[in-house]
């Protein structure tokens, strides 16, 4: 299995925001976590990249269990992720955001940046040549010099894409990537995301925008209160009467 | 290309300035009172390093600063150490301090973290104002050596001691000049702008801020140790909170952040201070609302607000070109200039 979750729960409090989650992440899919608002996805994203140790239960990557690692050497093992809120460095470029991206693939120190070591020189050449062709791979050639905070919401999904994928993950997870966006930009989005695939990383991502994930996803797993109600291909989740009833509210998909 | 040039003939010309104004002035105490200016400096080199690229406001810098002027002065007056030994003792003492402190710390964050310094720095000027048989208290210690000799040249002369602290400066402003252009300056920025991003990039938080936070305090205990040799007596109060917000003022008024700032900064603010020194205390009554005015205006300080407006200007006056203005890294085929937004 490539990256599955046995069990997994969080308390905060008296409030269990996941609870007891078994679910299977399918390698080199695209795969869609759904629910109500509330229902606990964001949770679920905090507590397989380590942000949170859950109560109780597993994370398994790779056959490894990855439930009590710290989030940046679950980082290293490729596991990337982007925030719901896009959680850049505002005041620099694009290409400065993500050219520190790819920095946990290098050994220099501080040694090595004050006597400028060869191995320093080869690194930066080798991270500043990750984010160029991750920000080719984005689309934002056009816009690599400008700061951040200048940039349109679809842009800057764009550059926390390019971020993610500048550590050289295995698997993404993408938190509401096409939120506040508008729909020809979602179009645009949810192409990167099939070529993100492609590239064979496996996708894992929260949505609200069901058109978009019927679209792209190849299996949808269904959150409620914490709970997962349903998983399967986007047609056996669209004809789920469970699902229809918790999340749909018994209408049609919209 | 022509702007890097530009860059570069400024920082020749500063430092060629530093170098002619002895020269320049017969005026002993103007000396004097520059070479107390470079000494500060290489404190707010450090304080910016953590506080400016990290994120990681320090209120222990006095303390820090205490630690190094105090190790050099008990090693050269008591144990009777050879001047520069005690030096880089004093140095390896800062920084093996600032280890154990930093490990702890650390654990803090944004004013947790600046209150929780605030009270080490006050801890650490309290053991050197009470432990009498070791710093001799509020007596102070007294007799502490001027550099010792470096081969031929003697640093017992005003002259000679400026030139020192100018080389202990340039340095300074070299190893922070590289570490900023260098993957690991990325990497503290990263984590000053958002350490849950540089969490999840695979950035390994607490081992990059204990190694800034460590590199920052052997900054303030060199600045402490050169002070030491240049005044030759210490007291207590040099620890004091009250120098820790003397350099903070310097970076906040140079630009915090940027990396001419301090210079700046400490050189204004100490010119200021002598030229308004018929004022005494009142001066306070000046430096405080334009010091309240500049943090509100111009967080980044003088240069930040010159390098912003800068900024603005060189995308008005050319639109096109600062689209594709970060392709020119010097190996590009993009023949644009790249506005240089360094400070």
């Amino acid at each position: 299995m490539f990256l599955e979750t046995k069990g997994l729960t969080k308390r905060f409090g008296g409030n269990t925001a996941v609870n007891n989650v078994d679910f299977t992440v399918e390698q080199g899919k695209i795969n869609a976590i759904i629910g109500p608002n509330g229902a606990g996805k964001s949770t679920f994203f905090n507590l397989i990249s380590g942000f949170h140790p859950p109560t109780s239960g597993q994370v398994i990557f790779k056959g490894q269990d990855v439930t009590k690692m710290p989030a940046n050497k679950i980082a290293e093992l490729g596991v990337a992720r982007t925030f719901q809120t896009t959680n850049l460095f505002e005041q620099s470029t694009v290409l400065d955001n993500v050219i520190v991206g790819h920095r946990l693939r290098t050994k220099s120190t501080l040694f090595d940046a004050i006597f400028r070591t060869g191995r320093l020189k080869t690194e930066e050449a080798i991270c500043r040549e990750k984010a160029m062709e991750v920000i080719e791979f984005t689309g934002l050639m056009h816009v690599m010099g400008k700061q951040v905070g200048s940039l349109s919401q679809e842009e800057k999904k764009r550059t926390a894409f390019a971020l993610a994928l500048a550590t050289d993950p295995e698997i993404v997870f993408l938190d509401e990537p096409a939120a506040g966006i508008n729909p020809d930009e979602t179009e645009g989005l949810a192409e990167l995301i099939k070529q993100i695939a492609k590239k064979g990383i496996t996708v894992c991502l929260i949505e609200h925008k069901m058109k978009m994930i019927m679209k792209l996803a190849d299996k949808i797993m269904v959150l409620n209160y914490g709970e997962k109600i349903a998983e399967g291909t986007p047609e056996q989740i669209q004809n789920n009467p469970t699902v229809i009833k918790a999340y749909l509210g018994g209408s049609a998909i919209a | 290309m022509a702007k890097i040039l530009k860059q570069r003939n400024i920082i020749s010309l500063l430092i060629l300035i530093a170098i002619v104004f002895p020269f320049l002035t017969k005026n002993e105490y103007f000396i004097h009172v520059m070479t107390l200016s470079f000494i500060w400096m290489i404190g707010v080199y450090g304080l910016n390093l953590l506080a400016g690229y990290t994120g990681y406001l320090s209120l222990a810098h006095a303390g820090f600063f205490a630690i190094g002027a105090y190790s050099l002065g008990i090693l050269t007056v008591k144990a009777e150490m050879n001047f520069w030994l005690a030096f880089l003792l004093s140095l390896l003492i800062t920084g093996i301090l600032g280890f154990l402190i930093g490990l702890i710390a650390l654990r803090t964050k944004e004013h947790f973290f600046a209150i929780y310094t605030l009270c080490v720095g006050y801890i650490i000027y309290l053991v050197i104002d009470k432990w009498d048989s070791l710093t001799e208290g509020v007596r102070g210690l007294i007799g502490i050596p001027a550099p010792g000799k470096a081969g031929p040249i003697n640093f017992e002369e005003p002259l000679s001691q400026y030139y020192l602290v100018l080389f202990f400066l340039l340095v300074t402003v070299l190893i922070v000049y590289r570490i900023i252009h260098s993957l690991s300056g990325r990497t503290y920025i990263a984590i000053r702008n958002s350490e849950d991003l540089a969490l999840t990039i695979g950035i390994s938080t607490m081992k990059n801020k204990l190694s800034v936070f460590v590199l920052s305090t052997i900054f303030a205990g060199l600045s402490g140790a050169l002070y030491a040799s240049f005044i030759r007596f210490i007291g207590p109060d040099i620890g004091q909170i009250s120098v820790t917000f003397d350099l903070l003022t310097y970076l906040l008024v140079g630009g915090i952040g940027t990396l001419s700032g301090p210079i700046v900064g400490t050189v204004l603010i100490v010119w200021l201070s002598q030229e308004l020194q018929f004022l005494q205390d009142y001066r306070m009554l000046i430096f405080g609302p334009v010091l309240t005015l500049l943090v509100i205006f111009y967080p980044r300080g003088i240069v930040g607000a010159l390098t912003g407006w800068k900024h603005k200007r060189d995308e008005k006056r050319k639109p096109q070109a600062a689209r594709a203005s970060s392709m020119a890294f010097g190996k590009s085929q993009v023949t644009v200039d790249k506005p240089v937004k360094e400070g």
